[in-house]
């Protein structure tokens, strides 16, 4: 049985010396092939006695299990040796930076807008728009701006030139005159916003030539000035999402209101910086009032039958308030840098479930 | 407008404070824009006198004084000459902030000597200028009263009148509303007549048209010259300048009563007739006067004119100012006291066109009492007697006024309605009768407005009053009535897609900018806009002189400053208005974004293509905006003359449905606005994407893939270099529209091999069989069908 020792040995040393998968395949063959060593051996069974056969039989199977074993597990090592190489070659420097991609932003007036849009939905109201370049009918006359008054001026409006006819045309001072158009155009109950951009002739800290309101009118039988007051509450404290939010009433004159009011807000102002719902000062955050008998019966609604109120907001301001930006004229600035400081996420739409920004 | 509390408190009968009075007014409707108080900036300071001054033992101009104090007694240093003993004065404690030198007093030696305060001069206190030494009070004062009682400063409170209440722009008025706020008592402000002892020598006309109504007297014998000094000191207080007795009389009556009045130097006027007419364009221009102001102003006829000589020299501007050559003088004997009423549009306009901005155009400009024509020359009459002597005449009067405010129907019950606060019948009448109306019980009440309360003219007007003085701090919070909400959201569609499109292209990594709406006329030309009537009057600036057509030109310039500033990589976008003439459907919705690559180096050499980047993120957004993509043609080479001619083109369903330009802006454009290229852009006309049809429900169609897989076939095709490779594309899948499901270019080689004036376009072709898999045969004949329709559209099979 010596020669099969030696033949073990001499395998089982050309198996460990294979230096890659065709060497060793190599020897496979030189072995156990078709014409191997071990197959030649295994095919002298046949004429052996049946008791030489038992012993030297088994010897033989044994010897080819061994080389078997060997050559997988030699296959094995050879083939994670060449994995290891090739991703050894394949190294990427991963501290490389990736490809350039721009981070986009919402403008805070238009998320403020959007949050202003969804607080009201919420309350029932519908959507309503006009255009930017009005006549002098939708913005002064039919919200009862007497003809030359002291009130006119006080809108440093936007004129264009004269028409042959006269006629004068305007970039509206406020959104009002979409009230006008939707009462116009429509029959009570009406609960409407229209926001959109407004003009007045004056550019500094806290004014700039263009800016947003949110106006909102609300008519029907029964609507009475508490009703004003409890929507105005609400929404301030939804929109500046604290319930501290402290508001006051106060008097004041508009010509398409009766009676008028402007709404202030709690805050405070000390250290240069405004903050709702904390300290001791009041800040005027908007116009509102009883919609003037005479706008009605211009829009063609029986003040005896139909009253309602309305309100209007600036929505830059109110954005500047909630977020702290400093400088109304920033907002239109177009600076990329403020761009993506004071923007919003793509994905911060406001909803009812989620909060507002 | 300004007033003090002690004028207040001529009219009213009250205790309050200057901040009660300033809650109070804000409360019933009157903005305060600024209080000074000097009760509240001199709180710490107090009369104090001095018992003993003797000389610094380490400096010469230095004494140490003991000082009565409200404190005790208290060595104080003090380097005022006139520090002596027995002088009262004003002493500061240690402590207190001192507003003339801005300093905070804290104990500490001056020169080895602690001093336990300060002895102040009126400069300190900013009670005057300057001063020599520290203040020398009357020695009767009480050691320990307040400073501001001491020198006699009070709060001045300035407001602004909202332009519904003229009446305010007098003290008198102010005193009423506070006093029916429950501020205090209203005094009697009636006037009593004083009697003419003679005819007035001076007659007056008025032509029906200038002025309603003109009245005056002559008052002879008086004495012109400076005002008593509490007269000096009230008008000073607000800001005016004393002028003599006589004009400061009537600022007094202007600022008290809200009553401007004029007075003429009877010896200067020429005749014995003042008369009243609209100016006069005459054949050498409209007619001047020279104004108290000194300047000359142009007369037109739309101006009303005082004259004298027989109606030929004018003498004043009607209800905004006097002229020059009547003017009073310390020289005046002889005075007439002019009270008119003139038309407040009539004198708006004049303000307007000569930029005159009297106390008295303010006033009738807002409508100036009705009722107060001849009382303002009694009380004129009254205080002219008492300061400058004098006899008056009787007093004429020509005209006559506009009629008094009649009287309307009101029900309590309506305040209730309409403000939803609940005020007894009993509270409404008190406050609308404290505040001048007079009321008729009945039902319903009959209410009239007094004649200075011309802004009241309905029921409404009535609750507004009563709510105010009874607070809207009472107001109740009632919600709003549930309403059925509209299913679906309450967006327009259009409405709704601005929303997509503003989170879609922050999500692809432009940043959302606002620009305003104006554009210059030049720039807007360039983006076809420009036309006259879009071009605006009074501009806020001449470079935002036109509405805009586009809201690319405001883009590029915003992405230029951010470049000049060191920042020239941009990707901005905008949503917003353009304007195509000056009808409501001539405002179009656009949605536009910009590109301008200046990212920095990549490490890797891989060329970007930012122009086909930008067109991807266009076509993405038109999808999520629910436009027909697959149905879009791209127009090459017809998009607007604002554009690269060889890089842009439109995206429409036909050319009289452009949905969107893009491509790389025309470099002249770019030059004409001092930006930087390349620049590409695109610009979506958001009212013209088609809305989606209107759907019962919100389900979709089936799922039904094909459970056959889809094969491909790859073509080449020569074809003029000048074709679009969009041409072919568009013939091969108009092929066979049933199993085409998809073509795509994936090269497109000029070179070697291809013709000079050709290129070659390969295309890979999708094919998705429907029903069965296709033989060889009908593949075949597909492929033909593709080549064919290639060849229609000018390109020839590559062999």
């Amino acid at each position: 049985m010596t020669d099969l020792k030696t033949l073990e040995s001499d395998v089982l040393a050309q198996v460990a010396a294979a230096a890659d998968l065709s060497a060793l395949d190599a020897v496979r063959v030189a072995a156990i092939g078709k014409t191997g060593s071990i197959s030649g051996l295994l095919k002298t069974l046949g004429a052996m006695s049946p008791e030489e056969r038992k012993d030297r039989g088994a010897a033989i199977n044994a010897l080819r299990d061994v080389v078997q074993t060997a050559l997988a597990e030699k296959k094995a090592a050879l083939e994670t040796a060449a994995l290891d190489a090739r991703l050894a070659s394949e190294t990427l420097d991963l501290t490389l930076p990736a490809p350039h991609r721009r981070k986009g932003s919402v403008h805070p007036t238009m998320q403020t807008m959007d949050e202003m849009i969804a607080i009201f939905a919420e309350m029932g109201f519908a959507v309503a728009e006009g255009p930017d370049i009005e006549d002098d009918f939708h913005n002064f006359t039919a919200l009862n701006f007497p003809e030359k008054h002291p009130a006119r001026e006080m809108h440093d409006t936007f004129f264009f030139n004269p028409k042959d006819s006269g006629e004068r045309m305007l970039l509206r001072t406020h959104t009002s005159p979409v009230q006008v158009r939707t009462m116009v155009s429509q029959t009570p109950p009406i609960r409407i916003i229209a926001p959109g951009r407004t003009y007045r002739c004056d550019n500094d800290a806290t004014h700039t030539p263009v800016f947003h309101q949110v106006e909102g009118l609300v008519i029907d039988k029964g609507i009475h000035m508490g009703h004003l007051k409890w929507t105005l509450e609400t929404f301030l404290a939804r929109f500046f999402e604290t319930d501290a939010v402290t508001t006051q009433f106060r008097p004041h004159h508009f010509p398409f209101t009766e009676p008028s009011a402007e709404m202030d807000v709690q805050c405070d102002r000390s250290g240069g910086e405004i903050k709702i719902g904390q300290g001791t000062s009041w800040l005027e955050i908007l116009g509102c009032g009883m919609v003037h008998p005479n706008v009605l019966r211009a829009c063609g609604i029986d003040p005896d039958e139909y009253q309602g109120f309305a309100f209007g907001m600036g929505v830059d301001r109110l954005g500047m308030l909630k977020y702290g930006m400093p400088d109304l004229r920033d907002m239109w600035s177009s600076d990329t840098r403020w761009l993506s400081h004071y923007g919003f996420s793509a994905f911060a739409a406001p909803n009812a479930a989620s909060g507002l920004s | 407008m300004k007033f003090t509390l002690s004028w207040l408190k001529d009219h009213l009968e009250t205790t309050a404070t200057a901040p009660e009075i300033v809650a109070a007014m804000t409360m019933a409707g009157l903005e305060v824009e600024h209080v000074t108080d000097p009760a509240t900036k001199l709180a710490a300071f107090t009369v104090a006198r001095i018992v003993e001054a003797v000389q610094h033992p380490n400096a010469d101009r230095l004494r140490v004084c003991q000082v009565e104090t409200v404190d005790g007694m208290k060595e104080i240093v003090c380097g005022a000459p006139n520090a002596r003993a027995g002088l009262t004065t004003i002493y500061a404690p240690i402590g207190a902030y001192v507003p003339g030198l801005d300093v905070t007093l804290a104990l500490k030696p001056v020169r080895g000597v602690v001093s336990n305060g300060m002895l102040c001069s009126a400069s300190e206190l900013e009670a005057a200028s300057e001063s020599d030494g520290i203040m020398d009070l009357p020695g009767d004062l009480a050691v320990g009263t307040p400073a501001a009682t001491a020198l006699g400063l009070e709060a001045v409170i300035d407001f602004e009148v909202t332009p519904n209440r003229p009446d305010w722009l007098g003290v008198a008025g102010i005193a009423r509303d506070l006093a029916a706020a429950g501020l205090g008592t209203l005094k009697d402000l009636s006037i009593d007549p004083v009697a003419g002892t003679f005819p007035c020598p001076i007659s007056v006309k008025v032509d029906g048209e200038a002025c309603p109504v003109f009245a005056g007297r002559l008052i002879r014998g008086v004495k012109n010259g400076p005002s008593p000094q509490w007269l000096q000191d009230r008008l000073l207080a607000i800001g005016l300048r004393p002028i003599s007795a006589l004009v400061d009389i009537t600022n007094l009556i202007s600022y008290d009563r809200a009553r401007p009045l004029h007075v003429y130097d009877a010896a200067k006027l020429s005749g014995s007739e003042i008369s009243t007419r609209l100016g006069r364009h005459g054949q050498n221009g409209d007619e001047h006067l020279i104004a108290l102001d000194g300047k000359t102003y142009e007369l037109t006829p739309d101006m009303c004119v005082i004259a004298d000589a027989s109606g030929e020299r004018p003498i004043g501007l009607g209800g905004v100012m006097g002229g020059e050559s009547t003017g009073c003088s310390d020289e005046t004997t002889d005075v007439f006291v002019e009270s008119a009423w003139f038309e407040p549009i009539r004198i708006a306009q004049t303000g307007r066109t000569t930029g005159i901005k009297s106390d008295a155009q303010y006033r009738f400009a807002r409508t100036v009492d009705t009722g107060s024509v001849v009382p303002g020359v009694e009380l004129a009459t009254k205080l002219i007697l008492e300061l400058c002597g004098g006899e008056p005449s009787e007093i004429v009067v020509a005209g006559t006024a506009p009629a008094a405010p009649t009287g309307f129907g009101f029900e309590p019950d309506y305040v209730e309605q309409l403000a939803g606060l609940a005020v007894t019948p009993e509270r409404t009448r008190q406050i609308l009768s404290d505040l001048g109306f007079d009321i008729q019980l009945g039902s319903p009440w009959t209410v009239t407005p007094p004649s200075f309360r011309r802004d009241v003219a309905g029921k409404a007007d009535l609750v507004e009053e009563v709510a105010r003085i009874a607070g809207y701090g009472a107001l109740p919070s009632t919600p709003l009535p549930e309403v059925p909400r509209a299913v679906g959201g309450i967006l327009t569609p259009r409405q709704a897609r601005g929303r997509v499109a503003r989170r879609a292209l922050a999500a692809a990594g432009y940043a959302e900018a606002l620009t305003w709406s104006f554009t210059n006329q030049k720039t807007a030309a360039l983006f076809g806009g420009g036309a006259p009537e879009l071009v605006l009057a009074n501009p806020i600036a001449s470079e935002l002189d036109c509405m805009r057509p586009s809201l690319l030109p405001n883009l590029i310039e915003a992405a230029g400053r951010n470049a000049r500033k060191g920042f020239p990589d941009a990707a901005l976008f905008e949503i917003g208005p353009t304007f195509h003439g000056d009808r409501p459907q001539d405002q179009r919705t656009m949605v536009s974004a910009i590109l301008v690559p200046r990212a920095p180096r990549g490490w890797d050499k891989a060329a970007q293509d930012d122009l086909f980047t930008l067109k991807a993120d266009l076509l993405a957004l038109l999808e999520e905006l629910g436009a027909p993509v697959d149905k879009l043609q791209t127009a090459q080479g017809s998009a607007s003359t604002w554009w690269h001619p060889g890089r842009s083109a439109r995206l429409q369903l036909g050319p009289k449905a452009v949905m969107a330009e893009f491509g790389e802006l025309h470099p002249a454009v770019l030059k004409a606005l001092d930006v930087t290229g390349p620049v590409y852009g695109f610009e979506i006309t958001l009212d013209a994407i088609p809305e989606p049809k209107k759907k019962a429900t919100k389900g979709r169609p089936a799922f039904s893939p094909s459970p056959l897989m889809p094969l491909t076939r790859d073509f080449a095709f020569l074809v003029e270099k000048t074709r679009p490779a969009g041409d072919l594309v568009r013939a091969a899948a108009g092929a066979d529209k049933a199993l085409i499901a998809a073509v795509q270019v994936f090269d497109v080689y000029e070179g070697p091999g291809v013709p000079d004036g050709f290129k070659s376009v390969a295309l890979e072709v999708v094919v998705q069989p429907r029903e069965a898999t296709l033989t060889e045969a009908e593949i075949e004949a597909l492929s033909a069908r593709i080549v064919a329709a290639a060849e229609k559209a000018g390109g020839k099979l590559r062999g």
